[in-house]
C-alpha cells in the first residue's frame, strides 16, 4: 500500500468504521427482560408460601422451576429468540445459566454421551462454576477471620 | 506466463463450461433465490450431524456440477476442494466415494478463488483437461466450531457476518465454449493486528487491498475496464474500507465493487448485521448468479476476489490477531 497505515492507525480507522451496539436500548431491553423473569420467579416464590412452604424451601423451588423452564425453552429453540431481543436480560438471571448449560449438552449429541455431551456440557458455564466457588470460598476466609475479632 | 510479483497471465485460459449452487433455507429466502440451481429445504440434509450435512452439500453440488456438464467422473483429472471445518472434513467425506485424483485446500473463505486460480493453472498449463473447484460453508457447522452452540442465548454484535450454508462448484476445462478464466493474482497473508473476531470484514479488508494493488500493479489491468469487481465476503463494514482505501490509493471501485456478502441476503430484513460470510457465500454466488449473467453475456470482464480470514479461536484466545488472504482471478467473456 502507499499510503501504508501502522496496525495502530488501522486499528484505530476500524474503530470509527464499526458500528457499536446500541447500549442505551440494550440496557432497557435487558432490564425489561431481566425484569419480567425476576417477576415471574416473585410469582412463584409467592405461589410456594401460600401453599405453607417457608421462605428458604419457596426460593430453592423458584430456583429448581426456573432453571427448568430456561432448559425447556431452550430445548425447544425458544430461549435464543427471546435472548436477541433480552441480551443480558436474559444471560443474568438463573434461566441463563440453564441455557448456558442446555446449549453446548444438545450441540455436542452428536459426538456421544460422554466424550460429546459428557465433556462439553459446562464449556460455557464451566468458568462461572468455578470462580463463583472460588469466590464464595474467599468470602468465607474472609467472614471467619472478621469473626475471630 | 508471469507477469509481474503476484500474478500469472494464462496463454491456454481455461473455460469455465458448468458451475452448480446449492444454498440453505435462509439463502433461498435473499434476493439470488432463483440464481440458485437448487435451494435446500432442510438445512440437515437428512444427516444426523452438521458436520455430515455439509459433507452432502458438497457431494450433492459436485454430482450436480457432473450432471449439468453431462460429464463422468473419469472426466475429472483433479478435485480441488476445501471448507471451514477442521481438516476440511466437510471435502473429504464429500470426495471419498468419488475415484478423482484430490487436493484439499484450506484458504477460509478465499477458498473458491484460491481453487480455481489452482486449477485455472494446472487446466492452463497442460496437466489436466477438466478440473472441479469445489466449496462450501454451513451456518450450523461453523458456529459450532467457531462460536457458540446453536441454542445459546447470546447477541450478535452489529459488525459480525452471518455464515452462508451454501456450496459452489465451477468445472474448468481446456476447450469448450464459456467464461475463460485469463488472469491469477495470488494474495499474500496480510495481518494488520485485528483481533476482534467478530469483525471479519476490517480483518480481511487490508488483504483484498493488497492483492487487488497487486493485480493492478501487474496486470496493468485499470478498475473500470471490469464490468464488476466482485469481493467473497467483506460484507458491510469490509466493503466500506476496501472501496475507501482504494480511493485513497489512487483507485475508483465505487461503482463496480460488488460483495458477494451484501448480495445473497436483504440485509435488513434478513437481520444478518454485517452480512454474509464463508467459503459458500462466494462460492455459490459465483457459482449461481455471476456465472449466470456471464452466460447471458450481461458481464463481459470481471475481477471475483474471494478474501478469507484465517482465523483459529484458539490462537486469538492467546492474543494473536487474526491473519487475511484474498485471491483474485480475471474473468472474460
Amino acid at each position: 500500500m502507499k499510503h501504508e497505515m501502522t496496525n495502530q492507525e488501522y486499528n484505530e480507522y476500524i474503530k470509527k468504521k464499526t458500528p457499536n451496539s446500541k447500549i442505551f436500548t440494550n440496557c432497557i431491553k435487558a432490564f425489561i427482560a431481566g425484569g419480567i423473569i425476576c417477576v415471574i420467579g416473585q410469582c412463584i416464590t409467592a405461589l410456594m408460601k401460600k401453599w405453607g412452604l417457608n421462605q428458604e424451601d419457596a426460593g430453592t423451588y423458584t430456583s429448581i422451576i426456573l432453571v427448568f423452564l430456561g432448559a425447556l425453552l431452550t430445548g425447544l429453540d425458544i430461549y435464543p429468540r427471546i435472548a436477541k431481543f433480552a441480551g443480558a436480560g436474559t444471560v443474568v438471571p438463573i434461566t441463563g445459566f440453564a441455557n448456558s448449560v442446555v446449549s453446548p449438552a444438545l450441540e455436542a449429541k452428536t459426538e456421544g454421551m460422554v466424550l460429546g455431551t459428557g465433556a462439553k456440557i459446562f464449556t460455557i458455564a464451566g468458568p462461572v462454576i468455578l470462580y463463583g466457588i472460588l469466590a464464595s470460598w474467599l468470602a468465607g476466609i474472609v467472614y471467619w477471620i472478621i469473626s475471630l475479632f | 506466463m508471469r507477469i509481474g510479483r503476484q500474478t500469472v497471465k494464462l496463454d491456454n485460459p481455461p473455460v469455465i463450461i458448468e458451475t452448480s449452487s446449492i444454498v440453505g433455507v435462509k439463502e433461498g429466502e435473499g434476493p439470488l433465490r432463483s440464481a440458485f440451481d437448487k435451494v435446500l429445504t432442510d438445512d440437515t440434509l437428512g444427516e444426523k450431524s452438521w458436520e455430515k450435512s455439509e459433507s452432502m452439500l458438497q457431494k450433492q453440488t459436485m454430482l450436480l456440477a457432473l450432471e449439468k456438464a453431462t460429464l463422468a467422473q473419469g472426466d475429472i483429472d483433479y478435485i480441488l476442494a476445501g471448507d471451514l471445518l477442521n481438516q476440511c472434513v466437510g471435502a473429504h467425506y464429500s470426495v471419498r466415494d468419488f475415484d478423482i485424483p484430490f487436493l484439499g485446500l484450506y484458504g477460509a473463505c478465499s477458498t473458491m478463488t484460491e481453487s480455481m486460480s489452482i486449477g485455472s493453472m494446472l487446466v492452463g498449463g497442460g496437466f489436466a483437461n477438466h478440473v472441479m473447484c469445489l466449496t462450501s460453508s454451513h451456518f450450523c457447522s461453523s458456529e459450532k466450531q467457531f462460536r457458540n452452540p446453536l441454542e445459546y442465548g447470546g447477541q450478535r454484535t452489529p459488525s459480525a457476518q452471518w455464515t452462508v450454508t451454501g456450496a459452489g462448484c465451477a468445472i474448468l476445462a481446456s476447450k469448450g465454449s464459456g467464461p475463460r478464466i485469463t488472469h491469477v493474482t495470488t494474495g499474500k497473508v496480510i495481518d494488520k493486528g485485528v483481533t476482534d473476531i467478530s469483525n471479519m470484514g476490517a480483518a480481511m479488508a487490508p488483504a483484498a487491498i493488497d492483492t487487488l494493488l497487486a493485480h493492478f500493479n501487474d496486470t496493468g489491468i485499470k478498475p473500470d475496464e471490469y464490468d464488476m469487481i466482485v469481493t467473497g465476503d467483506l460484507g458491510v463494514i469490509g466493503s466500506d474500507i476496501l472501496v475507501e482505501l482504494m480511493m485513497e490509493e489512487g483507485f475508483d471501485i465505487r461503482e463496480n465493487h460488488r460483495d458477494c456478502g451484501k448480495m445473497i441476503y436483504d440485509i435488513e430484513k434478513q437481520d444478518v448485521h454485517a452480512g454474509g460470510s464463508g467459503c459458500g457465500c462466494c462460492g455459490s454466488v459465483f457459482c449461481g448468479y455471476i456465472y449466470r449473467e456471464l452466460k447471458r453475456h450481461n458481464l463481459k470482464k470481471i475481477l471475483v476476489m474471494a478474501t478469507g480470514a484465517l482465523m483459529n479461536p484458539m490462537v486469538v484466545e492467546q492474543g494473536e490477531s487474526i491473519p487475511a488472504v484474498a485471491h483474485a482471478v480475471t474473468i472474460e467473456n
